[in-house]
């Protein structure tokens, strides 16, 4: 059984200032949601606490396994990985970035070998398995995030706006990366992203944030064309300020 | 101004004639400096790491220390050394003043807080980004120190060969603790400083170079890391 994921409380205060502020929810097993919402409407933050990087202020993450409770350790974390917002590789070739969390894991050296190349030509990038990660572009270099990331076949996938910055062409092969994972249908994945037309491809759920907290959740299509909230409506026709 | 070309002139023949007394200096202050930075960096490294990577009351404090010591006067640290290890000192049982030993020791302590203040400087700054990838792949709290250590391995070097460049070039405590005993603890820089006291210039000046031409090396290799450990898109 796969992992599940809710916030119950869920509360981070930066400065005095609550940042999220009391979120409930529970997150579908094994669908996209979408996470959208103005700039520092707390996306980031919120994915931080989830997987485990930041603790909450108040409030707790909850992770099922099948019907019972899942401690938050280190073998939750194991289960879950993410893609940040900027580039994080490694200063070292491609291939080893992506065998990471594959060693982390005491994984065997030919495994992991495999594995990697797999997980590499997924996005594209096997032809650049010996390049230093630091060398690579933009593109190039979330790809092989992703790749790091599917690497260790996740149960829960964060990816924080995973295609910001990038051209059409990495936008499309991460796209199609992100659909087949959702295809597989046992991947929980959290997608935060501003591309509300990868939003609608991907997504089976749209979580709409403002100012910490959920204004509006419900199926992809219905939140995207016909909010229900105001402030949705708003947001997505570039009228509402942060 | 000719008394200086002629005395260099003799210098290329001295290093060229393979006298067994310049190399005999060069291979002690190599020996010295060699050994001095294998201790500074076996002490300094996991110094400046643990700075770096634990949490602990007073770390503030330890890292400014460190880096005020990083600019130690080594005529203090050959007085302290001295001290030490004088017949009267706390260890002067062991006999080792005017020994390479002492020398070897007033390098290291000369060397340490460079390499620890550096390798510290290293690790703290690889970039939180860098950091939370790692946490985010499921690692523990000794495999992301360790993969945290690996990460910034071209700063770590960096501030190996920064201990050395300090320990060789160093005159003032080497000379104080090892007296620049000819044959037993004469380096190049206390037989720069001696020569050229006499008015002897030949040698001072052969030395020189050679002292120029290890300085050069360390200066390349130092740079060569730090462009691998800065390798950015
Ligand atoms: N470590 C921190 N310390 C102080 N304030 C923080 C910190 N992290 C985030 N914040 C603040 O919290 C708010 C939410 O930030 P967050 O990064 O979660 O927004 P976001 O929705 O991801 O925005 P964006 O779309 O720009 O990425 C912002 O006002 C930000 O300044
Ligand atoms: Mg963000």
């Amino acid at each position: 059984m796969t992992l599940s994921l809710s916030a119950a409380g869920l509360t981070k205060i930066y400065d005095g200032r609550a940042v999220l502020d009391g979120l409930d929810f529970a997150f579908q097993r094994g669908k996209v949601h979408a996470v959208i919402g103005p700039n520092g409407s707390g996306k980031s933050t919120l994915l931080r606490l989830l997987s485990l990087l930041d603790p909450p202020t108040r409030g707790t993450v909850l992770f099922l396994d099948g019907e019972e409770p899942a401690p938050a350790d280190i073998s939750v974390r194991r289960r879950m990985a993410f893609v940040f917002q900027r580039p994080s590789l490694f200063n070292t070739t491609v291939l080893k970035n992506v065998e990471a969390g594959l060693a982390i894991r005491g994984r065997p050296k030919r495994e992991r070998n495999d594995v990697a190349l797999d997980a590499l030509r997924r996005v594209e990038m096997e032809k650049m398995a010996d390049r230093n990660g630091r060398t690579l572009s933009g593109g190039e270099s979330q790809r092989v995030a992703l790749a790091r990331a599917l690497a260790v076949e996740p149960e829960i996938l964060f990816l924080d706006e995973p295609t910001a910055n990038l051209d059409p062409h990495s936008v499309r092969i991460i796209g199609k990366a992100i659909e087949k994972l959702r295809d597989g249908g046992r991947t929980t994945i959290l997608l935060v992203t501003h591309n509300m037309f990868l939003a609608q491809r991907l997504a089976d759920r749209v979580v709409f944030l403002f100012e910490g907290r959920i204004v509006e959740e419900g199926e992809a299509a219905a939140v995207i064309e016909r909010p229900r909230d105001e402030r949705t409506w708003r947001f997505l026709t570039g009228e509402l300020a942060g | 101004m000719q008394e200086m070309t002629s005395s260099l002139v003799r210098a290329f023949e001295l290093l060229l004639s393979l006298d067994p007394v310049l190399y005999g200096i060069i291979f002690l202050s190599l020996q010295v400096s060699g050994l001095a930075v294998i201790a500074a960096a076996a002490l300094g490294v996991p110094a400046g790491a643990g700075l770096a990577l634990v949490r602990f009351p007073g770390r503030e404090a330890a890292v400014s220390l460190l880096n005020t010591f990083m600019g130690l006067p080594p005529v203090v640290v050959g007085l302290v050394v001295y001290l030490i290890l004088s017949r009267s000192g706390p260890m002067g049982f062991l006999g080792l003043l005017y020994s390479p030993t002492a020398m070897v020791a007033a390098q290291t302590i000369l060397a340490f807080p460079i390499v620890a203040a550096l390798t510290h400087a290293g690790i703290a700054s690889v970039d939180p980004i860098v950091k939370d990838a790692i946490r985010s792949l499921g690692a523990t709290t000794s495999q992301a120190a360790r993969l945290v250590v690996i990460e910034a391995r071209y700063a770590i070097l960096a501030a190996v060969i920064a201990g050395y460049g300090r320990a060789a070039a160093e005159v003032g405590a080497v000379l104080m603790v090892g007296g620049n005993v000819e044959g037993y603890t004469r380096v190049m820089t206390t037989a720069i400083a001696l020569e050229t006291s006499r008015g002897d210039f030949e040698l001072a000046l052969a030395l020189g170079i050679v002292l120029l031409f290890l300085s050069l090396v360390v200066n390349l290799a130092l740079r060569a890391v730090q462009k691998r450990g800065a390798l950015v898109r």
